[in-house]
């Protein structure tokens, strides 16, 4: 799986989900640990050098 | 299959109390549905779901390559399609820690009739048709992903298709979770490096050790570029006796898949959506009902759709496995919150998906 751009997005105040590029899609993952792409990008985000970033 | 075996099944149904319901556990056996794609070349690198539906490959850690199609096939009576493998860079220098699996993976909760860890721990019997460019030797596994056991048999391939029948021991130590998650693997091992293969294989018989889980005998599919690999009829089922693939129609097998995933796709004429609410100038929203309850809430993306014609440069979700509110954004915009807006094609088709696949 290759995962950039990473990033928690807000609406209403609120974080809903990840936005990210997932295998070249722009692609939102939902705050649902049964989520297996949920998974993977918090291993993911576990490797040094790669970051979820804060939402706007 | 013959009178004898159609009777002793029919004698373990009755003792079972199983006469009716589906007995295939396994999701798209005849290979008819593939929402994602009907062929991808170069694969080998990455784990992931390609073309048929519920099929996963699992590789990495090898130079081989191979093309996975979705293949309309004539010379095998009552199916019309299979999946076919096609080794395009053969890797014959195989480090301890390579693989190529052809995998499908399951619910705990779609298990429990197998009743895995108790006294009464039932039998399966996996059955399938397969084919090759020449003879070959792979091995079939049950992986149980709660509590790390395997068991697995080998089989063999030739250049014509044959029909293979596998029971699988009771295994009366370790429960599947009864939830949502993956508990087990239906694993064909096409390619193995030592870290799977080093230990002493034993055929059909429940252990914990990472190198037993090949067999000794095992082709690589990757040993040569004139290596193929055709899989289809697909079937798990509880008991001893495999009997005839169990048909279903095409809207049934794709109502299960979507379970799993789920694409909408828009052409030059269709919208995703005529009624996207916009939240501003670059922003709107607009809601997606499943109609099969997906897994869990699932991942969204997008490729090459629009919002009132303009590139997205964004998309994000809230939602649930009954339905996803979709928040679409592009780069600039002209219209105010409260308009209604289309989501469509760009320029190319467009696809929207939902993933909750295992």
């Amino acid at each position: 799986m290759q995962i950039s751009n990473a990033k928690y997005y807000k609406d209403k105040d609120e974080i809903i989900c990840i936005t990210c590029t997932l295998n070249g899609k722009n692609s939102a993952i939902p705050l649902d640990p049964a989520n297996a792409d949920y998974q993977a990008i918090q291993e993911w985000a576990k490797i040094k050098g790669n970051k979820i970033e804060d939402a706007d | 299959m013959t009178k004898a075996a159609e009777l002793a099944k029919m004698g373990e149904v009755l003792t079972n109390s199983q006469i009716g319901g589906r007995r295939n556990i396994a999701y798209n056996g005849a290979m008819q549905i593939s929402q994602r794609s009907t062929s991808e070349t170069g694969l080998g690198a990455t784990t992931g779901y390609h073309t048929v539906d519920r099929f996963v490959l699992n590789m990495g850690n090898t130079a081989g390559r191979l093309t996975m199609s979705q293949e309309s096939i004539t010379d095998l009576s009552g199916f019309a399609k299979a999946v076919k493998l096609d080794c395009t860079t053969a890797d014959t220098s195989i480090a301890s820690n390579e693989r190529l699996l052809f995998v499908q993976r399951f619910e705990g909760q779609d298990l429990q009739q197998i009743k895995k860890g108790t006294s009464d721990a039932e039998k399966v019997t996996v059955s399938f048709y397969v084919k090759g460019n020449a003879n070959a030797t792979y091995t079939l596994e049950l992986a149980d992903e709660d509590n790390s056991r395997f068991v697995a048999q080998e089989f063999s391939v030739t250049s014509s298709w044959t029909r293979v029948v596998k029971t699988f021991v009771a295994d009366t130590t370790g429960k599947f979770d009864n939830d949502n998650a993956h508990s087990m693997s239906l694993n064909i091992w096409l390619h193995a490096g030592s870290d799977f293969t080093g230990g002493t294989f034993t055929s059909n018989t429940v252990h914990t050790t990472a190198n037993q889980r090949v067999g000794d005998n095992q082709t690589s599919f990757y040993d040569s570029t004139d290596r193929t690999f055709f899989i289809t009829g697909i079937q798990m089922e509880v008991g001893s006796v495999a009997t005839p693939f169990e048909n279903r129609s095409f809207g049934e097998e794709l109502a299960l898949c979507q379970r799993y995933f789920k694409r909408m796709t828009a052409g030059a004429n269709t919208r995703i959506t005529s009624t996207a609410r916009a939240d501003n100038t670059t922003r709107a929203r607009f809601t997606v009902h499943h109609n099969i309850k997906m897994r869990s809430t699932p991942t969204v993306e997008e490729v090459n759709l629009d919002l009132q014609g303009q590139d997205l440069s964004a998309i994000s979700t809230v939602g649930s496995s009954d339905l996803n509110d979709v928040i679409v954004t592009r780069s600039s915009g002209t219209h105010s919150g409260g308009d209604v807006l289309e989501v469509h094609q760009l320029s190319n088709t467009a696809t929207l998906d939902f993933n909750s696949e295992l």
